[in-house]
């Protein structure tokens, strides 16, 4: 049984994979390394654990608009998640996918996901699915 | 939202690869905050120029862009990490000196004219009452809403240059009129004068707005005077502390708002406290910055004036956009001020130039100076109005 959670379209893609999931919004300048991928916001649920190539669920971005520029480093050093879920995407993180070719998706209740379940994105039609 | 038939174009890539991922960006922006359709824009500012803040990932996107992406507005540029001419001078690694000539090409490249200022308004892009534009750098951003009543959102790096890629913004937030009212009447009550003072008071007030959800713009009564230099300061410093990206100033600014039934009131003592705040103990000052944002024309020769004849004993710059430094050259200003030893600093600031573990104290007329010294550079802070700052680097 699969199920199936309608959400908009951020930017384009489909990809599928693990769910890293934290209920704190992310900064990537500054939060992230842009050279591993390690959360290194001091604090953070996810502090020491790598985005990469997980799909990545938080509520929000948040932080300086640096932070498009991390994950465009990020994907193209193949160190930067596979695809991106929010509650509510804003400028930073929906830039950076965009740049960055990392399908994202958002008014998704992120709640819904668990840590380490198996997920398909599929952004282009605005559509998360619970393996 | 609905794109016009040349917009669609544009986003199923018939225009090229740089406009067809502006417009990428762009409608994404327009989904997330709801708007209706896309507005031509007139002028653009475009922020995210150091080499130090867009590192080599920043540049290679900027170098994907420049292959066939052209702008179809005015569109001026944020300062750079190093003056462009004189970074040898100033102490720039020769490597950053590279990279950051690498990033004012594709900028160029693109069509951009490279100003290298946060001041715009100062050197040929100057909006007018009520037009659209697309602004990054947070003070000119609300410099151009607020002192001269254009209309832009607070843009990042990128979505700045989609809009000039383009041409177009999504019609959402500043755009919209109903967005441009003010939250809270903020009374000030207390003698403000100077660029020092003024952003003292943009930190009151912003720091109290940055507070509270529901007060982003405020009706500012109680101030009677205030030169352009002076609101220079104030909208830069307003920015930082509180990301205001709109006030309204009774009787200095253009815009019509409704006076709001909420109060606040400033007092000479909230002023004290901040300014407290600006000025560490035992501060050991080693580097004096003048012009954050870009010192004016009326603001160097009134320099000139001050220290004609003089030799600091600190090191001293003025950071200030290159046309503003050739006018001063012409006028002999800039020969009267680096007698004294004093540098210029073009093309570049305090904010974004690399010079963290250069300097151990700054001295600094800027509110916002302040807050990058600080947290950016980890520098000892002091902050005092423009004279005070002078006489300081004459101490030894």
């Amino acid at each position: 049984m699969t199920e199936k959670i309608r959400g908009r379209k951020i930017a384009p893609g489909t990809a599928t994979g693990e769910a890293l999931v934290t209920s704190q919004s992310l900064s990537f300048y500054g939060g992230v390394d842009p050279e591993t991928g390690i959360v290194v916001e001091k604090g953070h649920e996810l502090e020491g654990q790598s985005i990469t190539g997980k799909i990545l669920v938080f509520p929000s971005g948040k932080g300086s608009t640096v932070g498009s520029y991390v994950l465009y480093q990020l994907a193209k050093t193949g160190k930067g998640p596979v695809a991106i879920i929010n509650q509510q995407t804003e400028t930073i993180v929906a830039v950076g996918c965009i740049i960055s070719d990392i399908p994202a998706i958002d008014k998704i209740p992120i709640d819904k996901i668990m840590v380490g379940q198996k997920v398909h994105v599929d952004a282009t039609n605005g559509v998360v699915e619970l393996l | 939202m609905k794109l016009t038939k040349l917009q669609l174009e544009m986003l199923e890539g018939k225009h090229g690869y740089a406009t067809q991922k502006s417009m990428e960006i762009l409608s994404a922006l327009g989904e997330i905050f709801e708007a209706e359709k896309m507005i031509p824009v007139t002028s653009v500012q475009i922020a995210g120029v150091s080499y130090a803040n867009l590192g080599e990932p920043g540049l290679d996107w900027l170098s994907q862009m420049a292959k066939d992406g052209r702008v179809r507005v005015l569109t001026t540029l944020n300062p750079a990490g190093m003056d462009l001419e004189n970074w040898r001078v100033l102490g720039i690694d020769p490597e950053f000196a590279k990279n950051q000539e690498r990033v004012v090409n594709a900028f160029a490249k693109m069509d951009i004219i490279t100003t290298c200022t946060c001041t715009p308004y100062l050197v040929g892009n100057l909006p007018h009452y009520g037009e659209h534009i697309a602004w990054a750098e947070s003070s000119a951003v609300c410099f151009a809403n607020s002192v001269i009543g254009a209309k832009t959102n607070r843009e990042g790096g990128p979505s700045a240059l989609a809009a000039a890629l383009t041409g177009y913004t999504p019609e959402y937030g500043y755009h919209l009129d109903k967005n441009r009212q003010a939250h809270v009447a903020t009374k000030v009550k207390a003698s403000i004068t100077g660029t020092a003072q003024f952003g003292t008071l943009g930190k009151v007030i912003g720091e109290i707005l940055d507070s509270k959800v529901e007060w982003t713009i405020p009706y500012i009564t109680g101030i009677s005077k205030a030169s352009t230099d002076e609101l220079k300061a104030f909208c830069a410093s307003i920015a930082t502390y509180g990301g205001t990206a709109l006030f309204h100033m009774e009787g200095l600014t253009p815009n019509k708002m409704r006076v709001p039934k909420k109060t606040l009131t400033v007092t000479e003592s909230d002023l004290a406290e901040a300014e407290q705040e600006l000025n560490e103990e035992d501060a050991e000052i080693d580097f004096v910055s003048i012009g954050c944002p870009h010192a004016s024309l009326h603001e160097i020769r009134h320099i000139a004036e001050l220290v004609e004849g003089k030799r600091v004993k600190k090191e001293t710059w003025i950071t200030t956009a290159r046309p503003t430094k050739q006018v001063a050259d012409r006028m002999g200003y800039t020969k009267i001020i680096e007698a004294t030893g004093i540098k210029f600093a073009c093309d570049t600031c305090c904010v974004v130039a690399p010079i963290k573990g250069r300097f151990t104290g700054l001295c600094t007329d800027s509110a916002k100076g302040c807050y990058y010294g600080q947290g950016r550079n980890k520098f000892q802070i002091k902050h005092c109005s423009l004279e005070e700052c002078l006489q300081e680097a004459f101490i030894e």
